[in-house]
């Protein structure tokens, strides 16, 4: 096997000068080709964007307690509303989920030394600090694109230009490391196991990461196809969306949603990797129906590329899209289904630990059951006709996005944090924090569906009073949200610093990464681990305990 | 699953969990009143999906919290739990039922569609029913120039694809008994009756008659949505959009525009009147009475901004738009 040949010698790395034993704390402000260093650096800059975002939201949701445009002006409402969502999406849950549990996590749990192409990764990742840089900038030169992080033309094109350009080359930057990125994983899985994996031992994680990349790599050349087209059309004079020159707006949002449903499958794949790893370690369980959850994410994968026209059911779209996309977009539903199942099956019979990592996992599953059902309403395009572009988007996708990723994103955190530091969180800490964060969001997006329902328009900064108090609910909501953030946050800085050491394996869970010390030595292993066990084989040395076929004895259990 | 109680308890759980999702269902009270033909068609199927989904959350989330009290970590007990791996008949199971609910639910959706009229935008006209004329004209098409032709120029709807919803099949080969262009503005909606020649920036239709709306858009994208009617559609620059309906419940209720078209966006709110026969028809008395709005029509308003163009009809809506912006701000 070629493994031995592509693991990177010790002397290949930093330009053949070696490496040092550790990485020094300045290390991680450099160009590092390490993949943990770089997987770090991709958490640390999302969980900073992520407060950029949040602030955002927390201003929007204290405009919106009252009916009148009295806190914000509307240009800066709608500033903040286009650039929540955009940096959200592609500084926060994008990079968190893909770039830093990617990165961090594939090589060791495939038994790598590091990446196949580790100068590409550490590239990929510094196009995002400027890409934030240049949104950031964006708000002083011009008041930030105001136009939606759909940004449709021809709004897009006759409102605040400067911001939007500006907003255009930093999404084709995060694209860009988007690609590069996926190129990155697909080469690393494919060709850098230890030789002992095969692919059905492969952990979960990685099979996701196979679908994300798949995906990231077909959808995301189409949204900077788009990025480029819509900057001409601003800057240089083309018409390739101007209807009054002889362009077509439609084909615009044909152009975006085309990448633009597939992100949120690569916001969710990563995140349901996550989850098939940290079930079966908290629930001292074997995940259920290995193969299924694998084929499922390839299945989300395919399908996921034939959705998009639901986002354009009201547009410029013909009855038979209307009709072929309702179809194509329920039929997600049943992918979906079985991982839930599945992992609801896995939490059956097990013995559950109530980690802080496995609450956010099980409030996530829960969580997303509620996103899933009512994503399943939205795809009949008879029903969205009614709820399309209102409040009950919004609640939707925030159940999935927020209830979601970013529960998975949390999950995450508290799994392998004792990996990434060699440091316990506080436990305590995590369930006030938990406890926070699911009361928030369920106060914060559950009413949203009402509002939609009843008439609220999404992307107002000014609404009916009628609509005021389930505004305020959700405002208290949203404010909850904001606080919970708040014992995390200390609870990570305090914990890296002064908390209690993890050693190598302190969940006793069965994936390769737990083989070797917190945090890892900076090729991984002193010498490349060997399989001698499945990722998930919890209960197995009392396998002659059950009998045929998986079926367990009822005296088993205590 | 096989752990799940003795059968009877399956039973009585089952059957609890069919009436709690059945009356969920009826008795949701999520949506506002139906006041179109199409409300009660999109609110049956809503009602589909909600029991259905209340089902699926109960057992789901039942599955969920029965787990994590039932086989939660005994004290000092540091052992793994069952090696169970799979179950074929099981996983085969979950994945078959969500698998036809969702075909069930598919074809229902297009039944629903087509008695909406989501089959026949742009099929009247005196061109016949156009339902054929779909699929093969791509969307890429460049339609005519809007402004250019002048607002209400009928032939933009009779050469290209028109979005969103026509007649039913019941009466697609009729004429629509009041027909409506509807333009979107930064930030109103105004109305014209192409038969009488009134302009409003507030929609008045008499109840129980098929009215067909024109939707097109001035400046940037709009979305013209009733709530009590169910219905919505974009209005696209340079590209024709159609609402064909029948109100049934007279009242006044809001429009409102779904789609972020700028700074004043929430502000972009005017109300449809659905009227008696008797109050229509007075109320067009009135309107026609009062005044020639025609001559502004005709004004060659692609020259004008859209202030401009406002001021010039202003004096013709019931409501200045302006007003309507200005509202979400000043009034406290």
């Amino acid at each position: 096997m070629a493994q031995a040949d592509v693991s990177i010698k010790p002397t290949e790395l930093q330009g053949g000068h070696g490496h040092p034993d550790k990485w020094k704390w300045y290390d991680y402000f450099t160009f590092n080709v390490d993949h943990k260093v770089i997987g770090i650096q991709y958490l640390v800059t999302s969980f900073l964007f992520y407060l950029v975002g949040g602030f955002m939201a927390v201003l929007m949701r204290t405009e919106l307690a009252t009916p009148n445009s009295d806190f914000l002006s509307p240009e800066l409402y709608n500033a903040f509303l286009t650039n929540h969502g955009t940096i959200m999406i592609f500084l926060w849950i994008v990079p968190a989920a893909i770039g830093g549990f990617g990165n961090y996590l594939i090589p060791l749990m495939i038994g790598a030394r590091d990446m196949a192409f580790p100068k590409l990764n550490a590239i990929a990742f510094w196009l995002n600090p400027p890409a934030g840089a240049v949104l950031a900038a964006s708000f002083f030169l011009g008041g930030g694109a105001q136009s939606g992080w759909t940004s449709y033309p021809p709004l897009s094109e006759i409102t605040a230009n400067l911001p939007q350009t500006l907003w255009c080359v930093a999404l084709i930057m995060v694209g860009t490391s988007s690609i590069l990125g996926s190129v990155n994983f697909l080469v690393t899985i494919w060709k850098m196991r230890v030789p002992s994996m095969a692919w059905d031992q492969m952990p979960l994680f990685c099979w996701a990461m196979v679908a994300t990349s798949v995906l990231a790599l077909f959808a995301t050349p189409v949204l900077a196809a788009a990025m480029v087209l819509l900057l001409f059309d601003i800057n240089f004079g083309t018409s390739f969306f101007k209807p009054d020159a002889g362009g077509n707006v439609v084909v615009y949002q044909h152009l975006f949603w085309f990448y633009s449903h597939p992100a949120v499958y690569l916001m969710i794949l990563p995140i349901f990797g996550i989850m098939s790893e940290v079930i079966p370690v908290h629930a001292r369980k074997p995940i259920f129906g290995y193969k299924a959850i694998a084929y499922s994410s390839l299945t989300i994968c395919l399908v996921g590329l034939f959705v998009w026209v639901h986002h354009m059911f009201t547009s410029g779209t013909a009855p038979w899209m209307r009709i072929f996309f309702t179809i194509s977009t329920l039929i997600v539903a049943v992918p979906t289904g079985i991982k839930i199942f599945s992992w609801v099956a896995t939490l059956w019979g097990g013995k559950i630990r109530y980690t802080t990592a496995m609450l956010f996992a099980v409030g996530l599953l829960s969580m997303f059951v509620f996103g899933g059902l009512s994503g399943v309403t939205l795809g009949a395009a008879p029903f969205d006709i009614h709820v399309h572009d209102t409040y009950y988007v919004v609640g939707h996708f925030h159940y999935v996005l927020y209830g979601g990723s970013v529960f998975g994103i949390y999950s995450g955190i508290y799994h392998w944090f004792p990996k990434i530091t060699g440091r316990m969180l506080n436990e305590t800490l995590g369930k006030v924090h938990f406890v926070l964060t699911f009361i928030g969001t369920i106060l914060t997006f559950t009413p949203m569906h009402n509002l939609g329902m009843q008439g609220m328009p999404r992307r107002v900064a000014m609404y009916d009073p009628q609509f005021a108090h389930l505004n305020q609910l959700v405002t208290v909501g949203a404010y909850i949200l904001a606080v919970s953030v708040i014992p995390f946050y200390f609870n990570v800085i305090w914990s890296w610093m002064k908390g209690k050491e993890a050693g190598p394996n302190p969940w006793n869970a069965m994936t390769m990464e737990w083989t070797t010390d917190s945090p890892p030595i900076i090729e991984n292993w002193e010498v490349l681990p060997v399989l001698t066990h499945g990722p998930y084989a919890y209960g197995m040395e009392r396998a002659d305990e059950v009998g045929p076929a998986g079926e367990p004895l009822p005296t088993s259990r205590p | 699953m096989k752990q799940i109680p003795a059968p009877f308890w399956t039973l009585i759980l089952g059957i609890a969990v069919t009436l709690i999702s059945l009356w969920v269902g009826q008795n949701h009270n999520l949506l506002p009143v139906q006041a179109s033909e199409q409300a009660p068609l999109v609110d049956d199927l809503f009602n589909v999906m909600m029991t259905i989904g209340t089902a699926l959350f109960i057992v789901v989330q039942g599955a969920i919290v029965y787990s994590l009290i039932r086989f939660r970590q005994p004290k000092g007990d540091d052992t793994d739990g069952l090696p169970i791996e799979g179950n074929l008949p099981l996983e085969a199971f979950w994945t078959a039922i969500p698998a036809v609910i969702v075909v069930g639910l598919g074809l229902y959706s297009v039944v629903v569609f087509q008695e909406m009229g989501g089959f026949s935008p742009g099929g009247h006209h005196g061109h016949g029913a156009m339902v054929a004329m779909a699929p093969q004209q791509s969307v890429i098409d460049v339609a005519p120039l809007l402004l250019a032709q002048g607002l209400d120029d009928d032939t933009v709807f009779g050469k290209t694809q028109v979005y969103g919803f026509g007649a039913s099949p019941l009466v697609q080969m009729n004429q629509p008994d009041v027909t409506v262009n509807v333009t979107g503005m930064q930030f109103a909606w105004i109305f014209r009756y192409p038969d009488t020649g009134i302009t409003d920036g507030e929609l008045h239709i008499p109840v129980d008659k098929d009215v067909q709306l024109k939707i097109e858009a001035q400046d940037v994208i709009h979305s013209f949505w009733v709530p009590q009617f169910r219905l919505k559609q974009d209005a696209l620059p340079g590209e024709p959009g159609e609402l064909r309906f029948v109100a049934t419940r007279e009242g006044t209720y809001p429009v409102v525009c779904a789609e972020l078209c700028g700074s004043y966006h929430g502000a972009m709110r005017t109300q449809v009147i659905v009227h008696s026969p008797e109050d229509y028809a007075d109320w067009v008395a009135s309107r026609v009475a009062e005044a020639t709005p025609t001559t502004t029509v005709a004004q060659p308003i692609e020259k004008a901004t859209d202030a401009e163009y406002l001021a010039e009809i202003a004096p013709d809506l019931a409501r200045s738009p302006v007003q309507i912006a200005q509202t979400g701000l000043v009034n406290h």
